[in-house]
């Protein structure tokens, strides 16, 4: 009854919104663009687009595995060093004035610039698509984190102290668990951003992935195909997506019942909510 | 009435402060936070601490806690000896703060127990030792609940049992019902005269409310307002056990007086200390 809701709330709007978007897109394409001789080739209509996909499923699914694998490491990487930032960031003011500026820095150096440096160090190979993807993500982990540590109630703190609790303790068993749905905000921003990483990872070189698939078939005017890989893309981020709010929902089962007890008036818990649902 | 002790390995602490006094770096400067506070709590009896916002009583608390340190004058805490570092005091004073803090991953069960498992003791004999207090303290059934499944008044009861479950014969209670409707303070109040003769162990309580001073301790210390100064030390001796009715009774009535005099006195009647006393 409640999942059925919460289906109901959260995905509909967003699903009727887009069929609009296709129907119109469809007739557009069908009734304007392919009036037009070989306008097809230009704008391809989403029959034609799926009719590809599901025509190329063979060609597909090897390069989508590539940037899928990539996407995993890459975004592992960034939750390790992510978290190790935000605890070295909490742990000493000094490293958090010393640390937190390059953090920013990093953010505003174009990724269009340092992937082909990237790939001139490190070749074609798997690497240099696994630090891109890293790159993009591991500063919204760091700093979710690093929020989130320092969102411990000082009182908390006292309280535990009082009870003879050492800072290793308290860090172990209140800051860290109570940081969770801040760090966890962050891994939401980190997942959208992972493909896209590997996709401009792969985008200046790469042998295999979605990027240069992308890249092949643009220089070959296979805009139908284009549009099958970008639906391939869209899929997957979605779909890690997804599988975050799953493992959000698995690993802080508690923040969601108090939330939810808190706010009886706001129930919907709107998965595409850009607040996070807050 | 039972008077069954919860815990036998309490041994109510007699506290004796001399002559504390603490300021805080402020603006360049130094504010003067406690001038000269002396307090003489007998082992096992029940103390308050009334005064204006602002005038020290938490700090007084967080100092006899261990949390920190006065500039100048001794603490005694018998049989803990005066001359003992703070450390000491960390881990052996029960400390319960206004808001319950209790943490929102937890049951309530396994809330109570947080300051046993810090002590090192096992979980499951944690959990072994606080469960016949859930019943005694009217939390019976709710072991299994979460913090925000549980009433204002219930959660402040998790608190407390989490504090006093560590306690070695002190409990300080800072304004631990000053969150809660009116309604569900004075049952908390009647708890709390039960569950501090259960504990045995002395109690000082930091208050706004002037009534409940009185109700619960078996001597008000009136504070001025910043720099604290105590103005007053007022033993309350009605007997127990003590029920809410007395608030009527005109000895009652006449300690509250008092009290307020005091306050007034002191210039520390404000709004809010007036708004704590129900006549």
């Amino acid at each position: 009854m409640r999942l059925y809701r919460l289906a109901y709330r959260s995905l509909l709007p967003p699903l009727v919104a887009f069929a609009l978007l296709l129907v119109a897109w469809e007739l557009y394409a069908q009734l304007v663009v392919g009036a037009i001789a070989g306008g097809v080739r230009l704008l391809p209509a989403p029959s034609n687009i799926i009719t590809a996909l599901f025509t190329n499923t063979a060609i597909l699914a090897p390069h989508a595995w590539q940037t899928f694998v990539e996407t995993a490491i890459g975004f592992s990487l960034a939750l390790v060093v992510g978290m190790a930032s935000a605890v070295v960031i909490d742990l000493s003011p000094v490293l958090r004035r010393a640390i937190y500026p390059l953090l920013v820095v990093s953010q505003t150096i174009p990724v269009l610039a340092l992937a082909p440096l990237l790939v001139l160090w490190l070749g074609f190979g798997i690497t240099p698509k696994v630090l891109i993807v890293a790159l993009y993500c591991f500063f919204p982990i760091a700093v979710a984190g690093a929020r989130g540590f320092q969102s411990t109630d000082p009182e908390l703190v006292k309280l535990f102290r009082t009870f003879g609790a050492g800072p290793w303790y308290i860090f172990r068993k209140v800051r860290f668990p109570g940081a969770l749905p801040s760090l966890f905000a962050g891994i939401r921003i980190a997942v959208t951003y992972s493909v896209t990483g590997a996709i401009w990872g792969e985008y200046v070189g790469a042998q295999q992935g979605l990027g240069i698939f992308i890249q092949r078939t643009q220089h070959s005017f296979q805009v139908t195909l284009i549009f099958a890989a970008v639906i391939v893309i869209a899929a997957m981020s979605v779909g890690l997506f997804l599988l975050t709010l799953v493992v959000e929902r698995l690993v802080i089962p508690w923040y969601f019942a108090e939330r939810q007890s808190k706010s009886v008036l706001s129930r919907d818990l709107s998965l595409f909510d850009p607040r996070g649902g807050k | 009435m039972e008077t069954q002790t919860i815990n036998n390995a309490i041994c109510p602490v007699a506290v004796r402060l001399h002559g504390i006094y603490k300021s805080f770096p402020h603006d360049g400067g130094r504010l003067d936070v406690l001038r000269d506070v002396s307090i003489d709590v007998p082992a096992g009896s029940f103390a308050s601490i009334v005064g204006p916002s602002g005038s020290g009583k938490s700090t007084l608390l967080a100092i006899l806690a261990g949390l920190d340190q006065p500039d100048r004058g001794t603490i005694t805490l018998q049989p803990v000896a005066a001359d003992a570092p703070i450390s000491q005091r960390l881990g052996q004073v029960g400390y319960m703060p206004q808001r319950d803090l209790l943490l929102p991953w937890r049951t309530a069960l396994d809330n109570a127990v947080a300051a046993l498992e810090v002590q090192g003791i096992s979980k499951h004999e944690a959990q072994r030792q606080a469960m016949p207090l859930f019943r005694q303290f009217g939390l019976e059934g709710f072991a299994d609940n979460y913090p925000h499944e549980l009433s204002g008044g219930m959660r402040q009861r998790v608190s407390f049992l989490r504090s006093a479950i560590s306690a070695r014969g002190l409990m300080l209670l800072d304004e631990p019902f000053g969150g809660l409707d009116a309604l569900t303070r004075s049952s908390m109040q009647e708890w709390l005269m039960d569950a501090a003769s259960r504990l045995g162990a002395t109690f000082i309580l930091v208050t706004h409310d002037v009534d409940e001073a009185v109700l619960l301790s078996d001597r008000v210390y009136v504070f001025s307002s910043r720099p604290a100064r105590v103005v007053r030390a007022l033993d309350i001796d009605i007997p127990r056990p003590r029920c809410l009715e007395i608030t009527d009774n005109p000895h009652f009535v006449e300690c509250r007086r008092e009290v307020l005099d005091a306050l007034r006195s002191a210039g520390g009647l404000t709004v809010r200390a007036l708004g704590g006393a129900r006549s």
